[in-house]
């Protein structure tokens, strides 16, 4: 544990040098960062945007956009930190955005089905037959990816951070540009929303299960 | 207590610290909410499967490898970019001027050389001009190479001080690392100038480790260390700089060699 928290105070003591030389005009430095932080940002914007393609557009934005505004970082914050904010607010106007274009496009068409919005997720294609997809139920799944699409950008992001990224509210806060209690609320109502569309399956899927074991 | 309604179930589970021992200890003693809990553990459980992609291990490079191209010109201090102050500074730091020492000394050498072959030999000056810049980078490239290695032996072999300590200092090798960066930068240019490609690759390569250690903490643990030797060993660099620098000392060799016979020697190299 103590060696995890030096491993981190130590990365966080390399960025800081990073950023200063970057800052003294060594454009390499700049590349440490990049090759440092990448994963972590690529996670948070697959899973807020729910493709590959997306998620790596916000990724590379996100870090030119870091350079750009690195004189304006204080370079006593952790640059992983302000990275990741910066791909944050990236993809929650890129998802805003999309939804937006999608909803113009496509709502004749649409009028007829289920009437809900388009979600990136739905365009994630099984590149690989994973074997969580292969054993992930394929209507479990479609009711999770509809479920997550009806959370609104606020919602879907607060969860993601939250849930699956483990960030702390008032960093949640920050990007949401709300204040804690409100972005408490917005996760307790974003798990509440996935409950309520996803519990019948889950459940059901459990009886399945264990009716399964038992014949 | 009451049983937790909802809200406080979904902040429980999700690290909320408000009322989390009064919660616990409800939640050890009513069976209700365990299984109210275990309700919403299952949907966050089953979203949970949903798989993210594996970007690979390469992600970071391939990412620095798009937007490198369109970062511009130098990430703009905010607090100088009134004044342009840092430019200024800049111009009298002194590792700028230790760079701009190197670039001059190559060139003085160069010129010197190049007007002790010219007064020796009358004739083809455009090649032997050619040559003689070849031999200074030649020895000065050498140089660099043997300097690096001998650096990343030693930081290869640093220990604590005593064997008490997890923790090693290796402050002397990160500044010769950040010199030795200066320097590498100066050479790759001028092979990739002098169009020599298998070189420049080398010295890129080299500048990444040379990056890796200047840019880390002056004192790290037995840990990180080791993953650094890893590192080092992984890009296999310490064997390229060594083949390059047998690779210089010959070419140092034959451009010491007349002309004459160098030509031949090509020849032959050719026909093998």
């Amino acid at each position: 544990m103590t060696r995890m928290k030096d491993s981190v105070e130590s990365a966080v003591d390399s960025d800081a040098i990073a950023v200063e030389r970057t800052l003294s005009g060594d454009r390499d430095a700049y590349r440490v960062l990049v090759e440092r932080h990448s994963a972590n940002l690529f996670r948070l914007a697959y899973r807020m945007t729910g493709n590959r393609h997306d998620a790596e557009e916000v990724v590379q934005e996100a870090f030119l956009r870091g350079y750009q505004k690195l004189g304006q970082f204080a370079s006593r914050s952790n640059f992983g930190t302000w990275v990741y904010r910066i791909a944050a607010n990236y993809a929650i106007d890129r998802v805003r955005q999309q939804r937006r274009e999608e909803a113009r496009k496509e709502k004749p068409a649409r009028d007829d089905s289920s009437g809900q919005e388009l979600d990136p997720v739905d365009f994630v294609r099984d590149e690989k037959p994973l074997p969580e997809r292969l054993t992930l139920n394929a209507e479990l799944r479609n009711k999770m990816k509809e479920a997550l699409q009806a959370l609104t950008v606020a919602e879907r992001t607060a969860f993601v951070m939250r849930h699956w990224e483990g960030c702390a509210i008032e960093e949640i806060a920050g990007v949401l540009k709300s204040n804690s209690g409100a972005t408490k609320n917005t996760v307790f109502r974003a798990v509440q929303k996935l409950r309520r569309a996803l519990e019948p399956f889950v459940t059901k899927g459990m009886e399945a299960r264990a009716m399964g074991q038992q014949g | 207590m009451k049983h937790a309604n909802e809200n406080e179930l979904i902040g429980y589970r999700e690290g909320e610290l408000s009322q989390r021992e009064e919660i616990s200890a409800h939640l050890a003693g009513c069976a209700d909410c365990r299984r109210e809990l275990d309700r919403i553990d299952a949907v966050l459980a089953a979203l949970d499967a949903l798989p993210v992609e594996d970007p690979g291990a390469d992600y970071g490079q391939r990412v620095w490898q798009q937007i490198a191209p369109r970062l511009g010109g130098r990430a703009a201090r905010w607090r100088d970019s009134l004044l342009g102050i840092r430019e200024v500074a800049d111009w009298f730091a002194p590792r700028r001027w230790a760079a701009i020492g190197a670039v001059a000394v190559l060139v003085v050498a160069a010129f010197v050389a190049g007007r002790m072959t010219k007064h020796a030999v009358r004739g083809s000056d455009t090649a032997d001009a050619a040559r003689v810049r070849e031999r200074v980078l030649v020895v000065a490239v050498g140089e660099h190479l043997g300097r690096s290695e001998m650096m990343l032996i030693e930081l290869s072999n640093a220990e604590p001080k005593n064997s008490k300590q997890n923790v090693v200092n290796i402050g002397a090798e990160q500044r010769r690392a950040e010199d030795l960066l200066q320097e590498n930068r100066l050479y790759r240019q001028t092979a990739l100038e002098e169009g020599d490609a298998a070189l420049a690759s080398t010295l890129d390569e080299l500048e990444r480790v040379l990056l890796d250690v200047a840019n880390g903490p002056k004192e790290v643990t037995l840990v990180q260390l080791e993953t650094l030797r890893k590192r080092i060993e992984a890009r296999g660099i310490l064997f390229k700089v060594r083949v390059v620098s047998k690779e210089l000392r010959e070419r140092q060799k034959s451009a010491a060699k007349p002309p004459a016979q160098n030509a031949s020697e090509k020849k032959e190299g050719k026909k093998a």
